[in-house]
């Protein structure tokens, strides 16, 4: 079932944690508050965990902790799918500076 | 224990200073409510919530910008689906709301306090605080304040919320804090060195500390000491003085430019190991950095691609702001392996395949290295600096692959620019052929040339006696580098821990030197041990 989602309602892209903490706390909440922003269902994944996690989570993105240099998957859902996928990569891509 | 004895108490620095006060410690408020409807609970629960954001919007309103972002956390979990949905699960279930909050915190606690790492206790130890603070939001009248420290005291707990030392601290109820837990880098930690609070961390013996007892903190040693007040009142102005002094030389050289004492100007640069560590430092105290080690890019699980290394490099340029920058290629190998690049089987790893010569085994890694420097130097004055080398025809292929990145990066329309490509002077060969180097600029590495000179490796604290960088051989061979430096007229600097004691500058200056890149927050005794040097060429 998962799979057919990908096939068809998921939009999906990766990018590279640069940052030396990997995601950590103070870019975790940076990258949950933007995911708010929009009303599509947005999830990522780390290359650590199987498991795709709601990104508008604090405290599941929290926990991913993918490490510096490893790539984080981000996924979303819905009408806005497009714009938060580019937003959140675009996040990661400078290094979480606004 | 007699009265006139102290008793120290050990455990880690967490944050710098030290304080004299009297011990208080912090209580939790009991809890008793009587569980309602399952509406109820639900409008309690609600309430607590909105209650709790309140709160801590608040004290984010009235804190700087540290504390602010902590707390901003704790608001943002206040409305994490994955946690309220849990809660509002069970009290629709028919669970008070006390008991549906804490049992879904306590999972997410456990599950974080389960992890490994100061990290992760870091986060279960938020979490607690806003378990408690909820909690307290929820008992029925609201108005059980909990007991709180006066002007002076220093904390005493075995942990302590971010939200509750944010609170305190603003009101300038603390003077510092002592935990039996905790770590360095806990959210508490960060908190109490942005606000200026000693606090020492993990320390042993806690419990002997009666409330109200006069002690001593010492943030910088992680230490805590009981006993008579005249001996800890004697115990501080020794320290306190003593950290004074050093402080007062660094905050009075550090921003000024190096003289000696007969005026002449000495470059001082610095050494950098991270980009993150930039953040806290002023460009002002430096004419530039002279070693950015790049070894850090390359500690990570996989190696480091072109773009992770080019905005590294990037950070450090515009850091500069127009200072050369000289980044260093991959000095791996030695006491530094590199998973995946650095050979393992070597006997003697100091003298073998290290430095350049490790990137000249690996050209792919070296060409993306390349690369991304070339880029960062269209950006401002960067050099690249290679490590390890032995004789002069290392320089010439390591500056054939230099041209060749050039060429690929302009082909391919990449702005990009040459740097200017000089050696670090390790080997005593390359410090007797300095000369026919068509290097643009040397560098000592002094750790090394030690370590080659004397015979005596790095690791070995058996023969770190005989290891002296003021060995009179070593110091020979600095005086030829400049020599042949001044002669070729390009720089010669050095960039070894040797520059960075006030101890040895006056060797440095000595032999000719009048370049040295240092630690960062040695700025300011190296300067002052400059500007006391009288004689030199």
């Amino acid at each position: 079932m998962e799979e057919n989602m990908s096939e068809d309602g998921w939009v999906g892209e990766e990018a590279v944690i640069t940052d030396k903490l990997g995601l950590h706390a103070r870019t975790a909440i940076k990258l949950t508050k933007l995911a708010m922003k929009f009303d599509s269902n947005i999830q990522i994944r780390s290359e650590q965990r199987p498991d795709w996690v709601n990104a508008k989570s604090p405290n599941l993105v929290i926990k991913l902790r993918p490490p510096q240099n490893s790539p984080l998957y981000i996924r979303a859902s819905g009408d806005d799918a497009h714009d938060a996928v580019e937003a959140l990569v675009g996040l990661v891509a400078r290094n979480f500076r606004e | 224990m007699s009265s006139a004895a102290v008793r120290e108490l050990h455990g880690l620095p967490a944050s710098g200073g030290i304080v004299a006060g009297k011990c208080f410690r912090p209580m939790n408020a009991a809890l008793s409510r009587k569980q309602g409807t399952v509406d109820e609970e639900s409008t309690a629960f609600e309430r607590a919530v909105a209650e709790s954001i309140r709160q801590i919007a608040e004290l984010a309103s009235n804190s700087d910008e540290l504390g602010a972002e902590i707390l901003e956390f704790q608001e943002l979990l206040l409305g994490d689906d994955e946690i309220l949905g849990p809660v509002r699960k069970r009290i629709s279930a028919g669970m008070s709301a006390d008991s549906a909050w804490s049992e879904v915190l306590k999972i997410e606690i456990d599950d974080y306090a389960s992890s490994d790492g100061e990290y992760m206790a870091a986060r279960a130890s938020d979490l607690a605080d806003l378990r408690d603070r909820v909690l307290n939001a929820m008992m029925a009248n609201g108005s059980g304040r909990t007991p709180e420290p006066t002007l002076g005291d220093v904390i005493v707990a075995d942990d302590i919320g971010p939200s509750v030392l944010i609170d305190w601290a603003d009101r300038n109820l603390a003077a510092g804090i002592a935990l039996g837990a905790g770590s360095a880098t806990a959210h508490s930690a960060i908190v109490a060195r942005s606000k200026g609070l000693p606090m020492a961390v993990g320390i042993s013996g806690l419990e002997q500390i009666r409330s109200g007892a006069t002690m001593l903190l010492d943030g910088d040693a992680g230490t805590v000491t009981v006993g008579s007040q005249a001996r800890l009142s004697e115990i501080r102005d020794t320290r306190m003085a003593k950290v004074e002094e050093a402080r007062r030389i660094e905050a009075e050289f550090a921003a000024k430019p190096a003289r000696t004492a007969s005026g002449k100007p000495i470059n001082v640069l610095l050494n950098v190991e991270d980009p993150d560590d930039l953040e806290k430092l002023n460009p002002e105290i430096c004419g530039g950095i002279g070693l950015f080690r790049t070894e850090f890019l390359f500690m990570g699980e996989c190696l480091p691609s072109e773009e992770v290394q080019y905005s590294a490099y990037r950070r450090v340029v515009e850091w500069a702001d127009g200072r050369p920058v000289t980044i260093r290629t991959l000095d791996a190998g030695g006491d530094k392996p590199v998973a995946g690049l650095t050979v393992e089987s070597e006997t003697n790893p100091f003298l073998g395949v290290r430095g350049l010569r490790l990137s000249l085994a690996n050209l792919g890694q070296f060409r993306m290295q390349l690369r991304a420097i070339s880029r960062a130097a269209a950006l401002g004055p960067v050099k690249a600096m290679l490590p390890m080398v032995t004789v002069p025809s290392e320089f010439a292929e390591a500056e054939k692959r230099l041209d060749e990145a050039l060429s690929e990066l302009e082909a391919e329309g990449t702005a990009c620019a040459k740097p200017a490509l000089g050696i670090m002077v390790e080997t005593p060969a390359a410090a007797l052929t300095a000369a026919d180097w068509p290097a643009k600029f040397y560098s000592i590495g002094s750790n090394d040339l030690v370590q080659y000179v004397t015979a005596c490796a790095r690791d070995n604290p058996r023969v770190a006696g005989l290891a002296d960088p003021a060995n009179p051989a070593v110091l020979e061979l600095m005086r030829r580098t400049v020599k042949a430096g001044k002669a070729r007229g390009v720089e010669v600097s050095i960039c070894g821990e040797m520059a960075s004691n006030p101890k040895h500058v006056h060797s440095l200056l000595d032999v000719g030197l009048d370049t040295l890149s240092i630690t960062p927050s040695y700025a300011g005794r190296v300067k002052h041990a400059i500007s006391r040097f009288g004689g030199g060429p």
